[in-house]
């Protein structure tokens, strides 16, 4: 976390605003989305800033339409996000599916604001979690990542571009309301330092291509429409070449490739931040704002000679099991702060396998977990 | 462990506190070249209703970026006063806006009346916020003068640049008019070190 003063002069940017720069650094062309708070001045800053370079921004009638717009996008061949809180997303979930049948790359931003339903339109919650997950119906893989801060906001959004682009698939950037709105001072990256990564187009003549083969990485290269490389994009599952199919010998390796290609790659999309963990008996797993005071709490911790350590998730799915187990093997008690009843605590309950005791500090009150109440578990349990 | 210095601008929907939130971090963070993290907190409503803004200062990063304990308050109305003087430090800053804040929680307190000022002096009611701000780092120290019109100029729309000097100046003269007449113990609270750079 801890970075050097650049020489270059600081912005004072929110979440929201550091992500924005983070989606037209990685290459986002096309916007297409309905306001929600907190998540509204995505869409502002983006319809300002996409014409001026050439890019579109549509407000659209709804989520749904959001979604599908986004997705025709990307057909088309421009980098594409929407950006959207707890009830637009739940609208778009059965598109979601879809971006992740047809393997369409696009990122999906949800600001996490309190809940059920409109809940609490401007507090923060971390409700979405599983919903980001297993929200859309059917057996899929997912790449959901949580920013913690501003700058976080920015580099994550990158990420999240080069996950989509790479593995075809959609990319969640579940970020929340505290870190939406948070202003801080950064020094934001010049587009030479940042690694932007382009999707695969095929590169044999059009009428060789065959949309949906597989290849070692389970990723086969994308046809831009208008190209020249026809091909059918369906919701049902399809076969190689694109076309709805009820053959078992086809569905299965259809479905293990979708799998296979995320499974093979976790070492590229499994991203963990360790803090004082090495010698940690008590250890914090957080993401999101929560992991902010989850370290304050650990400074705090150490300060008084208790061995504590921060295992901050930024991967949440798939989830980085291997990370979290190393992490807790040897810990004396584990404990997951969470804004909601308990999401991915279930996670760690479910990796730990009955190694370390795991603990859970549950808000839903619409108030961000202060770094004062981890504390008091960690002086507890010391 | 770096200082950290926190600082909450409260009032209702519409008084400009969250620009003003926003101001103040820029003239610490960008000007002042300090750690900075500003939150806020508002209702559903679109005007009116609760409306607070949060700043903090940090000689290093900030990790919890929300205000826990304040070293500084401001209270553009009553309610406000009355709701958050009890998160404010003993030894920390009260300022209110006396012309809607009657009863103040602490004789310590600091009264200006930056909106009466606003009407009277300027015309414009909504410059209050902009004399809050100038009267705080005044009082505190906890930005300098210097940063804070850069921080105003760069926010403001074009046009109002010449009003929003001027609001600064009158919040200065009437800070200053408060640390004259009363002792700095009478106050309490004392910004980070900062230059000692007064507006002229």
């Amino acid at each position: 976390m801890a970075r050097k003063k650049s020489k270059k002069k600081p912005r004072l940017l929110q979440g929201n605003e550091a992500l924005v720069e983070g989606a037209l650094a990685a290459g986002c062309r096309f916007f297409a989305g309905y306001p929600i708070t907190p998540a509204s001045e995505i869409s502002e800053i983006l319809a300002h800033r996409l014409p001026q370079m050439e890019g579109t921004f549509i407000q659209m009638e709804d989520e749904i339409a959001s979604i599908g717009a986004v997705i025709g996008a990307s057909l088309a061949g421009a980098k594409s996000m929407t950006a959207t809180s707890g009830p637009g997303f739940s609208l778009m979930q059965e598109n979601l599916g879809f971006a992740c049948v047809a393997e369409v790359p696009c990122v999906i931003v949800n600001v996490m604001r309190g809940g059920p339903s409109t809940g609490l339109p401007t507090n923060p919650s971390q409700g979405d979690v599983l919903q980001a997950r297993w929200g859309t119906h059917g057996d899929h893989p997912i790449i959901v990542l949580a920013p913690s801060s501003v700058r976080d906001s920015f580099d994550i959004t990158v990420k999240a571009f080069n996950f989509s682009e790479r593995y075809r698939t959609p990319v969640i950037v579940l970020s929340d309301e505290v870190v939406a709105h948070t202003r801080e001072t950064v020094v934001l990256p010049d587009p030479d330092e940042i690694e932007v990564l382009d999707r695969i187009k095929p590169s044999m003549p059009p009428e060789w291509y065959i949309p949906y083969e597989d290849t070692s990485s389970g990723v086969p290269p994308m046809g831009i429409f208008g190209d020249g490389y026809r091909y059918h994009v369906t919701g049902l599952i399809h076969d190689i070449r694109g076309f709805p199919t009820m053959r078992t010998d086809e569905i299965e390796p259809f479905m293990r490739r979708l799998f296979r290609k995320i499974n093979q790659s976790f070492h590229d999309v499994q991203i963990v931040h360790h803090f004082m963990t090495e010698d940690a008996e008590l250890v914090v797993i957080a993401y999101g704002s929560v992991a902010r005071s989850a370290r304050r709490a650990v400074l705090d911790a150490r300060e008084k000679g208790i061995k504590a350590g921060l295992l901050h998730l930024v991967t949440l799915y798939p989830f980085p099991r291997r990370d979290v187990v190393a992490t807790i093997s040897d810990a004396k008690a584990v404990l997951v702060p969470e804004m909601n009843m308990g999401q991915i605590s279930r996670e760690v309950k479910r990796v730990n396998e009955g190694m370390s005791r795991v603990a859970t500090l549950n808000r839903i009150d619409g108030s961000m977990i202060s770094p004062q109440e981890i504390y008091e578990w960690l002086l507890k349990e010391a | 462990m770096g200082k950290r210095y926190e600082i909450c601008l409260s009032g209702s929907g519409g008084q400009g506190l969250i620009l003003a939130g926003i101001i103040l971090a820029e003239a610490a963070g960008v000007y002042g070249r300090k750690y900075v993290a500003q939150t806020q907190s508002y209702g559903p409503e679109a005007r009116g209703g609760a409306s607070k803004a949060e700043v903090v200062i940090s000689d290093e990063e900030i990790d919890y970026p929300m205000a826990t304990r304040l070293d500084l308050l401001l209270a553009m109305n009553q309610k406000s006063s009355d709701s958050f003087y009890f998160d404010l430090k003993p030894e920390g800053t009260l300022v209110v806006d006396s012309t809607f804040v009657t009863q103040t929680p602490t004789t310590k307190a600091v009264c200006i009346p930056f909106t009466e000022i606003a009407r009277k002096e300027l015309g414009r009611e909504m410059v209050a916020n902009i004399i809050a701000l100038a009267a705080l780092a005044t009082l505190t120290k906890v930005v300098s003068m210097k940063s804070l019109e850069a921080a105003v100029l760069a926010r403001v729309p074009k046009g109002t640049e010449e009003l929003n000097r001027k609001a600064l100046q009158l919040g200065s003269k009437a800070a200053k008019a408060i640390l004259k007449e009363r002792k700095p113990e009478s106050i309490q609270g004392h910004g980070p070190n900062h230059e000692d750079i007064t507006y002229e």
